[in-house]
């Protein structure tokens, strides 16, 4: 009898899938509609972090460079106030394996798959992750598919996500490419139930503890270097994970006061499931089409409950426009001798915003960089855009228009990003915490879970559900 | 129209969904499109462009669907220059 491979009933399928292809039982931390046992779902991996760091030394992942951006910093002294100028370092994650911090989340699974017998990995993603599992799936020694969204219906692809099918199929891996929509997920449950493949979701445990190394290894080197932990941490926040991983890792190196401030391109205004909009965006990661979302609900993914959580360790969220971070990309490149991708190049820019305005004496650690090449290149993504119809120039980056204008500034004090209203994400993320389980239901430890989830006391949480 | 020889590394597209099988909460104008796959494999038996064939995948899957390409390559690249960049961080503009 062959099953129903229709949309919906294959997504009615979908935690029978998810509990084969994971190997987790998720249930056994789950104890309401809203809370669970995060902390024990996090250590019952059962990898410290000593195990976490010898997995991935294995696999060419971990121990990258850290660079003090000199020049940038000076050019950010000449018009920041007096004293002010904060030392600006980058933690160059294009050194792993595949190029990018993402083979940290990869590396784990892999050992994961390998371990519990399952003969190859399978990942729905169209950024890093992909070459990152296809490469880790090499060196581990089993099979490996990438699901990707891929092209419009003029069958255009995304000339980022064109260099990412190459990288994938480079390392080995058989990859789908899908036009646009988000009946990605429905693809990935089909390849998981037809091959019985490990999924390597970005959401698991695994993929999370992955990171933390990434945050221990920022503390070490800036108390290494400079005698005192970072201030402040920028990261690229697109699912949670790059964030979540990071601050974790910070707070079990004892960085407790280091200020954890996210980044996000502003894509406001573009639909992520629109065919039309899909190539009038110049950023396929690390924008507000993943980053708010995933932020206000992150049990919006594959797995049951998501190990990102980022509104539980995030202080700040900047969002920079597409013009700003071209701009400081090629500044990095100008100035600082770095040719480098546009996921580290976005909390870059908001590293400028921030060391404007601290003191000379104080650290910003910009946690990745990713590679860059044909198709990801700035260069390329601003051809593409023109090509698409939008304008490119040089200007105030106010004037930027996701999917209309890209401005781009025509000095380094253009560039402010724009800080969001934090208790505004907490409020809607307690909107979406209602939709799940209405307020007359909520226990004690619902309201206990909601606070540590969005970094409150319940007392908070309280009031703001009355509103 | 030539066959296309057993054993040639290929690209087939199979509509996984036609329009009115797609998921419900479409925007407009991805509702009017059929959801495409597009993956490359090794031919398994001769087929011309355009007719159906069957690969087998560089990890060992057997998938069908329309034959579109033979010898799938890539030629992304850093695009046609954007003049808007070349000044920055220059002594012409610090």
């Amino acid at each position: 009898m062959s099953r129903d491979m229709s949309f919906a009933a294959v997504t009615a399928r979908k935690n029978e899938i998810m509990k084969a292809s994971l190997g987790i039982d998720f249930s056994d931390f789950i104890t309401s509609p809203i809370a669970f046992d995060y902390e024990r779902m996090m250590t019952e991996t059962g990898y410290s972090h000593a195990d976490i760091a010898r997995i991935q030394s294995e696999t060419k992942v971990g121990n990258t460079p850290l660079f003090e951006l000199r020049n940038l910093t000076e050019a950010v002294r000449k018009f920041a106030g007096p004293g002010k100028g904060a030392r600006i370092f980058v933690k160059d994650e294009a050194a792993n394996a595949s190029g990018s911090f993402k083979a940290r989340r990869a590396s784990i699974s892999a050992y994961e798959a390998a371990k519990k017998g399952y003969k190859g990995m399978i990942a729905a993603t169209s950024g890093n992750y992909g070459a990152a599992v296809a490469s880790q799936a090499a060196q581990r020694g089993l099979k490996c598919i990438i699901v990707q969204e891929v092209f419009d219906s003029r069958l255009v692809g995304q000339p980022e996500i064109v260099e990412k099918s190459r990288a994938c199929e480079a390392y080995g891996a058989e990859v789908l490419k899908l036009s646009v929509g988000p009946e990605l997920f429905y693809m990935l449950l089909r390849t998981l139930e037809e091959t019985g493949f490990f999924n390597a979701s970005l959401y698991t445990p695994f993929g999370i503890r992955g990171v933390e190394t990434l945050g221990i290894e920022i503390v070490e080197q800036v108390r290494a270097r400079c005698g005192q932990n970072p201030d402040a941490v920028v990261i690229t926040h697109a699912g949670g994970g790059n964030l979540t991983g990071t601050a974790r890792g910070l707070q079990a190196a004892g960085a407790t006061e280091t200020r954890i401030v996210a980044c996000s391109v502003d894509l406001g205004g573009l639909h992520m499931a629109s065919d039309k909009d899909f190539n009038r965006k110049s950023f396929t990661t690390g924008h507000t089409g993943f980053g708010v979302p995933f932020a206000t609900w992150p049990d919006r993914v594959d797995v049951p409950r998501n190990a990102a959580r980022a509104l539980r360790y995030m202080d700040e969220y900047q969002l920079v426009t597409q013009g700003e971070v071209f701009y400081v990309t090629e500044l990095l490149t100008k100035l600082e001798g770095l040719e480098r991708g546009p996921a580290g190049n976005t909390s870059l820019t908001a590293a400028v915003t921030l060391a404007r305005q601290m003191d000379q004496d104080q650290i910003v650690v910009v946690q990745e960089t990713e590679y860059t090449g044909a198709g990801k290149h700035h260069n390329r993504q601003l051809s593409f855009a023109r090509e698409n119809g939008i304008e490119v120039r040089r200007g105030d980056p106010q004037g930027n228009v996701p999917g209309k204008a890209i401005v781009i500034p025509e000095r380094l004090e253009q560039v402010l990003g724009k800080v969001q209203d934090m208790d505004k994400l907490r409020r809607s993320y307690l909107k979406n915490a209602i939709k799940a389980l209405p307020v007359e239901q909520w226990t004690e430890t619902d309201y206990a879970f909601l606070a540590a989830d969005i970094k409150v006391d319940v007392a908070w949480v309280k009031q703001n559900v009355a509103r | 129209m030539s066959k296309i020889a057993q054993g040639t590394w290929v690209e087939i597209e199979q509509v996984v969904l036609k329009p009115e099988e797609r998921a419900p909460t479409l925007p407009e104008d991805t509702k009017q499109t059929p959801y495409l796959l597009h993956v490359s494999g090794f031919l398994q038996a001769a087929a011309e462009l355009g007719q159906e064939a069957t690969i087998r995948t560089i990890i060992g899957r057997e998938l069908s669907g329309t034959l579109i390409t033979v010898l799938p390559s890539y030629n992304h690249s850093f695009g046609t220059t954007v003049p808007e960049l070349l000044t920055i961080g220059t002594e012409v503009e610090p």
